[in-house]
């Protein structure tokens, strides 16, 4: 108990550092934002308007004093509003936030699901055909990009078959049918890149696992095959795999931005884009923020699950 | 003890072949034995010999599609070697079981010990898991684990190696089985845990009247627990007989090769200089005893090194406030002298100190408090540079030891040159009269180390050890990992060079047999001090301190028809030297026994 709360609050720790170097990194980026963001129609901005927007932003205080009322509001749970149009970050976030996860996890399932039983069979047999072509199509799976595959998809599915979508969104309050027909392109397109990563680790994983000392006391012990190779080597070798998945996932939620755009899908890295086109300060702060605090809970989850399948790590 | 009874398990013309390339290469030719229930059968050899091949080949555990097994295993009237995976996973682990030499991987790391005892019983048994529980919890309390309920649901690696070689046992034997393979299933133990576990099968065999094949490479684990012996040599075997007529008539060189190596208390009273082991040669089936040899010890001399009220402690601190929340008391208050010419052996079991003495007296850790004394010199005093001229190591495991990537000529010499002491040019001359002085070939220079097997390994240590020309020469368990015969042909080398240079040995070991050959002087280490130190022959004939007598009490005697003389070893962990931080030690009290032997005046509680 006592090393899931240092966890915890290293995880804090390490939030409180995230936050603090996005506003840093904000306010010593060269040039006024409030003046970058008047002159965007080009032309030198009106002073005036500047002193304003300054004014209204709280530009002008002193910037220990900004960095206080930022960790204030975040505290608060109060990410800003957007200078574009005023409205509250907060909300755009959270309205996107479950999009993008929602099309994480549907693409990290799918590759966990293909990735560790090819990855398992291929450790079994290494030199079968079946590893070969397994080992090819990782290969070719990994070195297609997103937007490529993604492209590929809409013309083999939605336009030459007609079986699914092309892109968009339909809440699935509305119609949960076509949200998940609409789920599907995306989700897959991830998913191909991330189980060929998923199966070369348990592949590699299982290997090193297989020739170990232990197994062959649990032949020795009488225990069936199948039950040596998921209860005590699989056991054993999903370590790495968890940890490489994680860092995967938590890539994606700020990294599916192509495949968003491809898809016509609305979710958070779209939003971050945007943010950054217009030079929307709160929206971006607030975008990384809440990715960054994703990121690093994932991190966390990994280590809980991690003291759960490995006891030696709780100490 | 060996009546005629049917035999439980016999077995015919076993050849065994593994694949390589387009053939087959047999590494077991024509095994044919036959184990009786309640019979100790011992299968020796060394590693290569094939007797771990044959007992996985029993199991049907080498993989299938590499490796070709033929020949009949009958057991119980079934031929095992006609039955496909499935039955033969019926068989495994309930009417036959296996355990392993090495406790600290044979158990899976991220399952309770419970829930491996009570996997046997349950893959087995058609009952629930509660009554699987309780009878796995049955299990542990015959195999005398301490509070085992509460221990039930603990990891292996919150457990030590004895332990956890009791947890494998008790897996093994959950299902009652008919015979028990083990597999060197003491090799990786301190004496006195292998003492205990030796016990421990041989009362769990007269209990159920079970068949045991055991194998080692151990001839005095054999006079303790077999009935009847086999010799393996590379796949053949090339004796069989009782216990008793292979250790009184052995046939063959090799096993007298092998029986030579084994201690035998007593075999070097009288005797009081080191005596080097007799060389036998396989190939001509000769034996030729030792060179009558002067003693190397030069006493007149001043001593060589000094060691004065050494101590070492790591601190344990806790997690978050890195406070000291206690120590390991690693060494204490040690004092020794080392004359030329002289062996010092330091004995004791894992966790003594006897590895960080000789780490603290190289200067490889710093050390907390007391004085080294090289050749007249404090080692504070000497540079590192100059330190390597005077000292040198030897480690124990020769296959971890040596750069793999760094041809052994290069390794050798490879000290010259980080002193820059000689010509570049030279080296490779160096290395050359080197390696024909441990009894290699000059040409091997160009050589990487895994072209050698692992005595030849260690013999380029020693040459390593041996090119800055040391006063003193530190081995740390520097044969243990070697094979019988190779044991033999290194420490017979070491004794050479020392007669030939006049180096001091200080030979840190926990191998009693070797420790008699070899030393002039004995030192026992418990718990981070010398509690006894002393004459060889002083140590063996007449151990005075309580811990000193333990151990040799432990070291399995080679005499079959001496065997069961040992009285019980008690069910001890060792002792743990970890002390709260306003620990002081007592002071220490020596009481002098004879000339030159001394011991640890110990309270009580220390023991």
């Amino acid at each position: 108990m006592g090393w899931f709360l240092r966890r915890v609050a290293q995880s804090l720790l390490m939030l409180w550092v995230v936050i603090s170097l996005v506003f840093l990194s904000i306010n010593f980026v060269p040039g006024d934002p409030a003046e970058l963001l008047l002159a965007q129609d080009g032309g030198s901005p009106d002073p005036i308007m500047v002193e304003m927007l300054r004014e209204e932003l709280g530009l002008n205080r002193p910037m220990l004093e900004q960095y206080t009322r930022k960790m204030g509001d975040l505290l608060q749970g109060d990410l800003g509003t957007s200078i574009v149009d005023g409205s509250p970050v907060g909300q755009e976030v959270m309205r996107r936030l479950p999009r993008t996860l929602e099309l994480i996890g549907a693409a990290g399932i799918l590759s966990l699901l293909i990735g560790i039983p090819a990855g398992v069979l291929s450790a079994l047999r290494p030199r079968s055909l079946f590893s070969r072509i397994a080992a090819l199509l990782a290969g070719t799976a990994q070195s297609i990009p997103v937007f490529v595959l993604g492209t590929l998809f809409v013309i083999l599915f939605a336009t030459v078959l007609g079986w699914l979508p092309a892109g968009g969104f339909t809440p699935f309050g509305r119609d949960p049918g076509r949200h998940m027909m609409l789920l599907i392109l995306p989700a897959a397109t991830i998913a191909l890149g991330l189980s060929a990563i998923v199966f070369r680790i348990t592949r590699a994983s299982m290997l090193d696992v297989l020739p170990l000392d232990f197994i062959r006391t649990a032949r020795a012990k009488g225990v069936p095959a199948r039950r040596v190779i998921i209860r005590h080597a699989l056991r054993n070798a999903l370590m790495p795999v968890i940890t490489v998945f994680a860092l995967q996932l938590g890539g994606l939620l700020a990294g599916t931005v192509l495949v968003e755009t491809v898809f016509n899908w609305p979710g958070l890295s779209g939003m971050l884009v945007a943010g950054v086109n217009a030079r929307d300060y709160p929206v971006v702060t607030g975008v990384i923020v809440v990715v960054s605090a994703f990121y690093i809970g994932l991190n966390l989850l990994v280590d809980v699950i991690y003291g759960l399948t490995d006891p030696r790590v709780r100490k | 003890m060996t009546k005629a009874r049917t035999p439980l398990l016999q077995v015919s013309n076993l050849t065994v072949g593994f694949q390589t390339g387009p053939g087959y290469r047999d590494v077991v030719r024509d095994v044919s034995f036959s184990v009786a229930g309640g019979e100790t059968l011992a299968i020796v050899g060394e590693s290569g010999s094939g007797k771990s091949v044959t007992s996985m080949a029993l199991m049907q555990l080498l993989p299938r599609a590499t490796s070709r097994i033929t020949g009949r295993v009958e057991f119980q009237g079934t031929d095992l070697l006609t039955l496909d995976e499935r039955r033969m996973e019926r068989i495994r682990g309930d009417r036959i079981s296996m355990i392993f030499q090495e406790p600290m991987t044979s158990l899976n790391p991220v399952m309770t010990i419970g829930a491996q005892i009570a996997e046997s019983i349950l893959m087995h048994r058609r009952i629930g898991r509660a009554q699987a529980r309780a009878e796995a919890l049955a299990m542990m309390d015959r195999v005398r684990i301490p509070s085992a309920a509460g221990r039930f649901d603990d990891y292996p690696h919150q457990f030590s190696g004895g332990m956890r070689q009791r947890v494998m046992i008790a897996a093994a034997l959950a299902c009652q089985p008919d015979l028990l393979i083990a597999d060197e299933p003491t090799t990786a133990l301190d004496v006195t845990i292998q003492a205990q576990v030796l016990d421990l099968i041989k009362e769990l065999q007269a209990e159920s009247g079970m068949g045991v094949i055991f194998i080692t490479h151990d001839m005095g684990v054999v006079a303790e627990v077999a009935d009847r012996t086999l010799v393996m040599y590379h796949g053949d075997v090339i004796e069989a007989g009782t216990t008793t007529q292979i250790f009184d008539a052995p046939s063959q060189t090799y096993t007298r090769a092998l029986l030579s190596a084994v201690p035998r208390p007593g075999s070097m009273a009288g005797i009081d200089a080191p005596t080097p082991y007799p060389v036998f040669d396989i190939a001509e089936g000769r034996m030729s005893p030792p060179a009558e040899r002067p003693d190397t010890l030069q006493a007149d001399q001043p001593p060589l090194l000094e060691v004065k009220d050494l101590s070492k402690r790591f601190a344990i601190q806790s997690k978050l406030l890195k406070r000291v929340t206690a120590r390991v008391h690693a060494v204490e208050g040690v004092n020794l002298t080392l004359r030329r010419g002289e062996t010092l052996s330091i004995v004791g079991e894992s966790g003594c100190g006897k590895s960080t003495t000789g780490k603290l007296i190289t200067g490889l850790h710093p050390r907390d408090e007391g004085e080294v004394v090289i050749a007249g010199r404090k080692l504070d005093r000497v540079s590192a540079a100059e330190r390597a001229h005077d000292i040198q190591m030897i480690f124990q495991d020769p296959y971890a030891s040596l750069n793999p990537r760094l041809r052994v000529g290069e390794a050798i010499t490879e000290p010259l040159r980080i002193h820059g002491t000689v010509p570049r040019a030279q080296e490779r001359e160096i290395a050359a009269q080197l390696l024909d002085r441990v009894g290699l070939k000059a040409e091997m220079a160009d050589r990487f180390p895994h072209e050698f097997s692992g005595g030849q390994r260690q013999r380029i240590c020693v040459a390593r050890a041996l090119v800055m020309k040391p006063k003193v020469i530190v081995a740390d368990e520097a044969v243990s990992a070697l094979d019988v015969t190779m044991k033999t042909q290194v420490v017979n080398l070491m004794m050479d060079l020392q007669a030939e240079m006049g180096l001091g040995f200080l030979f840190i070991s926990h191998d009693m047999a070797v420790v008699e050959r070899i030393s002039h002087r004995i030192a026992v280490m418990y718990l981070g001090q010398i509690v006894e130190i002393g004459p060889r022959a002083e140590i063996f004939g007449n151990p005075r301190h309580p811990y000193t007598r333990r151990l040799l009490s432990a070291v399995p005697v080679p005499d079959p028809a001496r065997r069961n003389q040992r009285g019980a070893v008690p069910v001890t962990e060792l002792k743990s030297p970890i002390r709260p931080p306003d620990y002081r030690r007592p002071a220490q009290h020596y009481t002098q026994v004879s000339p030159d032997h001394f011991i640890l005046e110990t309270g009580a509680e220390s023991l």
